[in-house]
């Protein structure tokens, strides 16, 4: 799932202070389960931003939903009377629902409440950690489903570099070394040979650096 | 002065400035370049050298220019934000200068699909207007982009930008340039311009802003080898305009390489009038030989 | 200040603090008459929301108070309430309220003097803090 993390409050009330009445969005999605962007942090950012202005001696009017998932059409559509009652809109979805929002709804203003951060999973009870790279063209099948790209900081095909030490990365001791885990597990599956293997110049044009990405199913369209 | 630059001296004259364009090789020899520097001094001011434009590997824009500077052309080193992120470029910025570099020209580049390496990554660390802070603050505020100070032997560019008159939004083109010269920008050099309709509302714009006295702007001209040259630019090249009357012009003619000359020659002619244009950039590519005729053609060749 | 009379919201569980403040009645236990006892299901059944919109509306001070850490009822509530509270603190330092208006206690359903102690000692601590800082906001009206 999506990552993402709540940006100071803060900074949330400084993008609304020219407003009197917003429309707080939360996401049933990725920000729901990662605990950044639900129903009941949507309610906790909109009574924060109302203490703020409180604080001013000034009014703020929230009024506080959540789709189901900002990232589709269909679960956003249904919030344009309540997107035309406010004078802007905040979203606790992530990079994505804050786009897919502010394209439904031309003419407003959609703030994010939240910094988007990674492409991961729950690794404990209220930790997240990066698993991929959104590379575009997996190579998991040879590195024991670990992946280079993303958990090594140099994204390097061919490791571990030189930096790699007592099993962590040489930019932080609470960062294993993804090579040092490729490496354990390659072993464990006696499969080094994956990893003597030279890998070729990486294609990153499926990557971001290709430009934006799109996928079609035919089958599935209208 | 700011800068070492000769060009900064040409144009803070107020003498009309010409400068070229050369691509390096894709190979390791400096031969061709050598020729060029040969072919081109005395007619330019200054000499840009490509860094690997439209993305297809060549030899170094730096090392290119050093080979211009040791016989004797003043070259302006093209810098683009695709291939280096801050580290390299500041990096490369003074490694040039204590080579003889004086000018540099900012920009963004073409994205590396159009040439022969689309699967590599790109950087874009820094934009173009980033760039030229940078490389503003290396030379005024003696720090290198993280903040941090440059104790002694800044390099002092004369730092170039480039603007667009014929990408959109159009009106938006004007305010980017005084981003650009905001940024730091000392001198502009315009894509190439076929339409000159579209060019003289541009440096009208310019003009009500005032731009033309904060940055010295040569106006880019790229002499049409043919009518399908043209035709091909018009179709299928981002951000340049082909009118149709050109094209025109040129497939009613037996001598359309002559006629391409003529055309550029005459645009020249016409630039010169325009208030705020302070010289031009030929761009004659894969015709640099074209480039003596056309400064002498123009009426250029002043010394 | 000398006659600031916080409002403070107590938020009990039925099974120790609740039934804490029946015993400290029962022995004519005197305490701070500014608190105003909320009895709850659990201490982890408070929601974090309802916390915020008590200093929204005006609370000067707001405290949990929840079972012996081990002896929750419902095995971990309390433990749960203790992090809510701690992150909470957080959030309204954040807003610009002091965290110490925000607090835990744990206790147990036959302590009802420590039930006492608690209710004065956090009234005499929003006491020396003054009128929450969301009041600055009505000074600006009344200027107005």
């Amino acid at each position: 799932m999506i990552i993402a993390e709540p940006k100071p409050i803060q900074e949330v009330a400084e993008y609304i202070k020219e407003y009197h009445k917003v429309l707080v969005v939360g996401c049933g999605g990725c920000t729901s389960v990662c605990l950044s962007g639900g129903e009941t942090e949507a309610d906790i950012l909109a009574t924060s931003l109302r203490i703020l202005r409180k604080k001013e001696g000034q009014k703020l009017e929230t009024v506080v939903t959540t789709a189901t998932r900002q990232c589709e059409p269909e679960f956003i559509d249904g919030l344009k009377e309540l997107v035309d009652e406010a004078e802007a809109v905040i979203s606790l979805g992530c990079g994505v629902g804050v786009q897919f929002l502010a394209e439904r709804f031309q003419e407003k203003w959609v703030l994010p409440a939240l910094n988007t951060i990674l492409a991961g999973g729950t690794v404990q009870p209220g930790q997240w950690e990066e698993r991929c790279g959104l590379c575009g063209d997996c190579q998991l099948h040879l590195t024991g489903g670990i992946c280079p790209v993303i958990r090594c900081a140099k994204s390097i095909q061919n490791g571990p570099c030189g930096g790699s030490q007592n099993g962590v990365c040489e930019i932080s001791t609470e960062m294993p070394c993804a090579w040092q885990l490729i490496y354990e597990k390659l072993t464990v599956l006696n499969r080094l040979d994956l990893m003597l293997a030279y890998r070729p110049a990486k294609d990153w044009s499926k990557e971001r650096s290709g430009g934006p990405r799109k996928m079609k199913r035919e089958d599935a369209a209208l | 002065m700011k800068s070492c630059s000769g060009l900064e001296k040409v144009l803070t004259e107020g003498r009309f400035a010409v400068t070229a364009e050369i691509g390096p090789p894709k190979h390791a020899s400096a031969e061709k370049i050598i020729e060029y520097a040969k072919m081109l001094k005395g007619w330019v001011d200054a000499v840009n050298i490509t860094d690997n434009q439209t993305a297809i590997v060549r030899l170094s824009s730096i090392a290119a220019g050093v080979h211009l500077y040791n016989n004797g052309v003043e070259p302006v080193i093209q810098v683009t934000c695709r291939d280096r992120n801050r580290i390299a470029m500041q990096s490369d910025l003074m490694g040039a200068y204590s080579l003889g570099m004086c000018n540099v020209l900012c920009l963004s580049g073409d994205h590396q699909k159009f040439g022969n390496h689309p699967q590599a990554k790109n950087v874009y660390d820094v934009d173009s207007i980033q760039l030229i802070d940078m490389v503003r603050g290396m030379r005024d505020d003696k720090k290198f982009q993280c903040g941090e100070d440059i104790k002694e032997h800044q390099p002092k560019y004369f730092i170039g930008a480039v603007a667009n008159p014929f990408a959109d939004p159009f009106e938006f083109r004007v305010l980017r340039l005084e981003k650009k010269i905001n940024a730091g920008a000392d001198f502009i050099q315009t894509q190439s311009i076929f339409d000159m309709n579209r060019f003289e509302k541009f440096m009208n714009m310019v003009r009500q802003r005032g731009l033309h006295k904060k940055v010295h702007i040569l106006a880019g001209v790229t002499p049409l080898k043919s009518a399908r040259a043209a035709r091909f630019i018009q179709k299928n090249v981002a951000g340049m305009i082909v009118p149709d009357e050109v094209i025109e012009r040129m497939e009613k003619v037996e001598d359309q390489k002559g006629e391409g000359i003529k055309i550029a020659t005459e645009q020249i002619q016409q630039l010169k009038k325009i208030e705020g244009v302070a010289g031009v950039h030929i761009m004659a590519i894969n015709w640099e030989d074209m480039v003596p005729e056309i400064v002498e053609k123009a009426g250029l060749k002043n010394y | 200040m000398n006659n600031f009379k916080p409002k403070i919201i107590a938020f009990c569980c039925y099974y120790c603090a609740y039934a804490a403040a029946d015993v400290a009645g029962s022995l004519r236990l005197q305490y701070a008459p500014e608190v105003r006892l909320i009895e709850m299901p659990c201490s982890g059944r408070v929601d974090p929301v309802v916390i915020l919109k008590a200093f929204e509306e005006g609370a000067d001070g707001v405290y949990v108070a929840g079972c012996m850490e081990g002896d929750c009822h419902f095995l971990k509530g309390n433990i749960q309430a203790k992090k809510r509270v701690e992150h909470l603190q957080k959030v309204i330092a954040e807003l610009g309220i002091e965290p110490e208006r925000l607090a835990m206690y744990n206790l147990s359903g036959a302590q009802g003097d420590r039930f006492a102690e608690i209710a004065n000692q956090f009234t005499e601590r929003i006491k020396k803090l003054g009128p929450s800082p969301i009041k600055e906001g009505e000074m600006y009206n009344d200027n107005s």
